[in-house]
């Protein structure tokens, strides 16, 4: 079988987020950059088939130079080769097409992704990409079991999940949990510097959406404490200030 | 010209995040003199339901009543709600963020060529251009995103307008769709959905337990809580992986994402992963023995103190209010 994940280079989950210049551009001072959590997911889950099925396992990212080390620790996780295609991600629609392009010539079985990226959350790229390449596309997965030709899934919907079944070729937006992330051993890291690392260029300029200016939450005012022994007067303040109640 | 909404339905009840789509649209639509809001159903839904889409704001419902798109087939959906688009000839579509509707936008996009923005937090800025703010960096940033199609698509999250249900019932019209069989390749052979409990993602009041709460046999307590208040229980991650709560109760960074008016979280330490999950919230409460864990910086109202003593005698004093 041929796996293709889709990895995004993403601020950590812990980052703190600042933009500069006159809050156009995101501000990367300090921030360590990681395989988007869910696409990490996805990777785990796709090291595990392609050992029980045999094949390969590709990752692919849109983006520029600076995605490489993210790109080498998928490989250091487990993927046979990478892709990288040269661009800064524009938006999800110039992404879809990017990986659409790649995907098809590569000829998968198994597109996965992630359920969403968490730097603009929008859960849109592997519909999109579904939709490019008339294959049918799921999310958020939190179980997937390949048995032949058919897929097994378990989709999440809101207050619980429904079971699937469906044919491959197939695309999978993924979510725990699906798989254990994996961490990278001595092994990996030393046999992912020489693992294939092709940069591509993007075959169209195309985009639907552009970002002008970011802007942070207003700052949330100091904690009001109330006494244990007291619990009548939060219930006071809820119904009366906060008028949540 | 004419806004069409998406329209979700769960057993043949309209989901009230979708009659929040339904206001936004009617807001929106008076905006950019769009004029109509045109409702669109799928699945079997009774006329009574339908009409009522009226009073958030809808002028028409069109319903697809083909039995086959009860369930959520992902691919079918798109094909139906892309037929309505052309048929009313509609250059705008708005819909609720969720499982379903996210993963039929996200298809709907390409087919109509429209340009899509998810997470939409509050009215666009049309004076000059289309400029769209939504919320990115899971909560922690809001971008202001300019949309440069002639077709567009907006996936609003939850808040983003006050449901407004002041309007009169809707006319509701049968729609012919032409599904192919092809989309319905993907068979769901079972569902498992909590019945009776308000849905955690569209909960007006969320009451969430943490691993201070010590395991599962405590949970009786946030569910006497969340029953007087009226909420849906959520838990943070480690309640999920230790299975004390089922998975889809798991709030946070790599969970639901919540936006209630009020968020009581109990003996959680306000992790940034899962404060992600929470900061849309309008009020946060927090029940915590330790007065030095994190959530307390990201709350509004907090109470210091042991859970199994503090939670009770909230519970009794809700009750004497309410
Ligand atoms: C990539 C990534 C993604 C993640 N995503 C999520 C996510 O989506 N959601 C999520 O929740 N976490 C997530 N996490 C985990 C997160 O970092 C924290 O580990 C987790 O939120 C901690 O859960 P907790 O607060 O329940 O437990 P703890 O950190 O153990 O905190 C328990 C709290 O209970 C208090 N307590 C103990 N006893 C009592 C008592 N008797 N009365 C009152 N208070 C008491 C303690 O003071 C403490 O503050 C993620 C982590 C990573 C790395
Ligand atoms: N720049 C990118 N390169 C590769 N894959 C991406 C990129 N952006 C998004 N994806 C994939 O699409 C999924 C959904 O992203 P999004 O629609 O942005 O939330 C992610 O989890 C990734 O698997």
């Amino acid at each position: 079988m041929k796996i293709l994940v889709c990895i995004t280079h993403v601020p950590d989950t812990t980052s703190k987020i600042q933009f500069t210049a006159d809050n156009t551009k995101f501000d990367t001072t300090g921030v360590q950059f990681i395989i988007g959590p869910y696409d990490d997911y996805a990777l785990a889950r796709a090291v595990e088939l392609r050992d029980q099925t045999g094949g390969k396992l590709t990752v692919l990212n849109v983006g520029e130079a600076e995605t490489e080390p993210t790109l080498r620790k998928a490989l250091a996780i487990g993927a046979d080769d990478a892709i990288r295609v040269n661009s800064n991600p524009k938006d999800s629609f110039f992404v879809a097409k990017q990986i659409a392009h790649y995907a098809k010539e590569g000829g998968y079985d198994l597109i996965l992704m992630g359920r969403e990226s968490i730097d603009f959350n929008g859960g849109m790229v592997h519909g999109m990409v579904g939709e490019l390449l008339g294959m049918p596309s799921f999310s958020p997965v939190m179980k997937l079991d390949v048995e032949g030709t058919t897929v097994k899934m378990a989709r999440e919907i809101e207050g619980g999940k429904e079971m699937l079944e469906a044919q491959l070729p197939l695309i999978a937006g993924c979510q725990e949990p699906i798989a254990e992330w994996k961490i990278p051993n001595m092994r990996g890291i030393m046999s992912a510097r020489t693992k294939p690392l092709n940069v591509v260029d993007p075959v169209t300029e195309e985009t639907q959406a552009e970002t002008q200016k970011y802007q942070l939450p207003p700052a949330k005012g100091a904690v009001k404490l109330v006494d244990k022994d007291n619990v009548a007067e939060l219930v006071k303040l809820l119904k009366n200030d906060a008028k949540v109640l | 010209m004419s806004v069409l909404v998406y329209i979700e339905q769960a057993e043949g009840k309209i989901k009230k995040t979708s009659l929040e789509a339904v206001s936004f649209a009617s807001a929106l639509a008076a905006k950019t003199g769009e004029g109509e809001v045109i409702a669109v159903a799928l699945g079997s839904v009774d006329q009574v339901e339908l009409a009522s889409v009226g009073k958030a704001g809808a002028t028409k419902v069109l319903h697809a009543s083909d039995s086959r798109l009860d369930a959520g087939v992902i691919q079918a959906h798109a094909t139906a709600v892309a037929q309505a688009f052309e048929k009313t000839g509609s250059k705008t579509v708005v819909l609720a963020k969720s499982s379903l509707g996210d993963a039929v936008a996200a298809r709907l996009a390409i087919k109509v060529n429209a340009g899509l923005v998810s997470n939409v937090v509050e009215l666009p800025n049309t004076d000059s251009g289309y400029i769209v703010k939504r919320s990115i960096y899971t909560g922690k940033a809001f971008a202001e995103t300019s949309l440069t199609t002639a077709n567009k698509i907006l996936a609003i999250k939850k808040n983003a307008i006050d449901l407004k249900i002041d309007g009169a019932d809707a006319a509701v019209e049968s729609l012919e769709v032409n599904v192919p069989d092809s989309d319905f390749g993907s068979k769901i052979t079972a569902t498992e959905r909590a019945t009776g409990e308000v849905l955690l993602p569209e909960a007006d009041i969320v009451v969430s337990g943490g691993r201070g709460m010590k395991g599962p046999e405590n949970w009786g307590m946030i569910e006497d809580l969340a029953k007087t208040l009226g909420a849906a229980t959520g838990c943070s991650k480690p309640v999920s992986d230790i299975g004390w709560r089922p998975h889809h109760e798991h709030v946070g960074q790599t969970g639901v994402k919540v936006a209630p008016s009020l968020y009581v979280a109990i003996g959680i330490s306000g992790a940034i992963q899962h404060l992600a999950g929470v900061n849309s919230s309008k009020c946060i409460v927090v029940i915590n023995k330790d007065p030095e864990a994190p959530f307390f910086k990201a709350a509004d109202y907090g109470i210091v103190g042991d859970a199994f003593e503090v939670v009770p005698k909230l519970n009794e004093a809700l009750k004497a209010e309410l």
